[in-house]
């Protein structure tokens, strides 16, 4: 359902993303792995249509983005980095907001809200301005909003990011379970998070893609069998990188 | 295109309500009528004119929505890049435009109503004398249309922080007045050509608000409100999405 051919991404003499390839089917959670900086989000941000590929071509659902971009959009949940939201609002609001911008209305408007809510569990801060939330509940509530339209494709940029230990395992398995009917892909720094809710992991370095399969294969590749292992001997921390440029 | 004008509809509620969601509008609003009030009265002679009109309303009203207007469009596109929802709002299935002229559409549509609350002023001059209604009217069209706005709308684009965004509208919106303020324009003539200072004022919003004071409502007068207008959203389209090529 994503398809991701070559794509390339230059900011200024800096190449961000570098001739990444990748394929994402129906029923398939793709973890994005790589150290800060290696172009994870980047490579997101294109899928997503908020930023244009320098080269390359990414395509949802048999749609390339760059010629269908609003039709493309409306088959995409989106998290972005940091979970922003409009802080000014309040969670019930921010909601409706985000659900008539996926065109739904009336009564379909009101039982999407009802189950991306029950999903988030965010019942008790409906009325609630963002501003005041806790990190962890604003991030529930921009993931609700990626969820509004049950879109067909989920792009989520550290969905776990700044959630506590129980909150994480919810969203795991949330992750897990909408994964059978939809493809997913999410990034994360945290490795049991591979292992706990991928059928396949890409780990990118610099821009590159450097190991791609299931958690187990990686783990095999691994003298000793751990994932962390495993991804520290292909990647570059960023400090060793810059020393090296 | 009714789906286009639907997701524009959605934009300008939400950023509407914004205004009404902060303190910023109460201000706003209040200290748009202290001071119209203020300059109408105090500072601008409105009983010692003897006439029944709002010249001295309009008269100044150039001046002051020079600080008014950039301070009503500043926060619609810093505060979106601020905040990083401007990621999420360009990731919805809309066009960058229909955003920028919803988001337009919203702050025109507040304007329109803090113009909509001098009233009294209006009143006030009906009950004293006879003014000719018809150039108040023409007046507060040509106050309406929103090439400060939009170019504030402009300056919101180009940064993420609202104070700037602030700064860079007064100064531009400046500009627009000042070449065509007569004492400026009358020292140019010192020692420029006729045609060149007349060329120049052309460029002024005073000289094309003038006639909307008068009430003549001239086609070459609103074509220069709206012209600029289209200019300015045109470029926040650019600065958008140069901002998001990188």
């Amino acid at each position: 359902m994503i398809k991701v051919e070559n794509l390339s991404k230059s900011f200024g003499s800096k190449r961000a993303v570098d001739g990444v390839s990748f394929e994402v089917g129906k029923g398939e959670v793709l973890g994005f792995l790589g150290p800060n900086g290696a172009g994870k989000s980047t490579t997101m941000r294109m899928i997503t249509g908020f930023i244009p590929p320098s080269a390359g071509a990414v395509s949802v659902c048999g749609l390339a983005v760059q010629e269908n971009p609003i039709e493309v959009k409306r088959s995409i949940g989106y998290l972005p980095e940091a979970a922003p939201s409009y802080t000014e609002m309040s969670v019930l609001s921010f909601l409706r907001f985000a659900a008539e911008m996926r065109g739904l209305r009336g009564e379909a408007l009101r039982s999407a809200i009802r189950r991306v809510v029950e999903l988030c569990h965010l019942e008790n801060v409906l009325g609630q301005t963002i501003d005041t939330l806790s990190k962890g509940f604003r991030h529930r509530t921009c993931l609700a909003q990626a969820l509004i339209h049950d879109p067909e494709v989920l792009i989520l940029d550290e969905p776990t990011d700044g959630l506590d230990p129980n909150q994480k395992h919810e969203v795991r398995t949330l992750i897990r379970k909408m994964g059978e009917s939809k493809a997913i892909i999410f990034s994360t720094h945290i490795l049991e998070e591979v292992e706990a809710a991928c059928t396949r992991a890409i780990i990118i370095d610099r821009g590159r893609i450097v190991a791609n399969g299931t958690p187990t294969e990686l783990k095999a590749r691994a003298a000793t069998g751990k994932l962390e292992d495993f991804f520290r001997s292909i990647t570059r921390s960023d400090t060793l990188a810059e020393g090296a440029a | 295109m009714k789906g286009s004008w639907a997701a524009i509809r959605i934009i300008a509620k939400r950023e509407l309500s914004a205004y009404f969601e902060s303190p910023v509008a109460y201000v706003f609003l209040v200290i748009f009528l202290l001071l119209s009030g203020f300059f109408t009265f105090t500072f601008g002679g409105f009983f010692e004119r003897g006439e029944a009109s709002l010249a001295a309303f309009f008269n100044w009203l150039p001046w002051l929505f020079l600080f008014l207007v950039p301070a009503a469009g500043m926060r619609l596109w810093s505060e979106e890049r601020r905040l990083g929802t401007i990621e999420l709002l360009l990731t919805m299935p809309v066009a960058a435009w229909q955003a920028i002229v919803g988001k337009f559409l919203a702050s025109w549509l507040f304007l329109v109503v803090a113009l909509a609350l001098s009233f009294p002023i209006v009143a006030t001059v009906n009950w004293l004398g006879d003014p000719d209604n018809g150039v108040i009217a023409s007046g507060y069209v040509g106050a309406a249309l929103g090439a400060y706005l939009a170019i504030s709308c402009l300056t919101s684009a180009l940064t993420r922080n609202q104070v700037i965004a602030f700064i860079l509208a007064v100064v531009l919106c400046l500009a627009l007045i000042l070449v065509g303020f007569s004492p400026l324009t009358d020292l140019l003539a010192r020692w420029a050509s006729p045609w060149l200072v007349e060329a120049v004022s052309k460029f002024s919003v005073l000289t094309h608000y003038d006639g909307f004071q008068k009430g003549m409502l001239d086609s070459r007068d609103l074509l220069y409100f709206l012209s600029v207008m289209a200019y300015a959203l045109f470029a926040t389209g650019v600065v958008i999405r140069n901002h998001r090529t990188g």
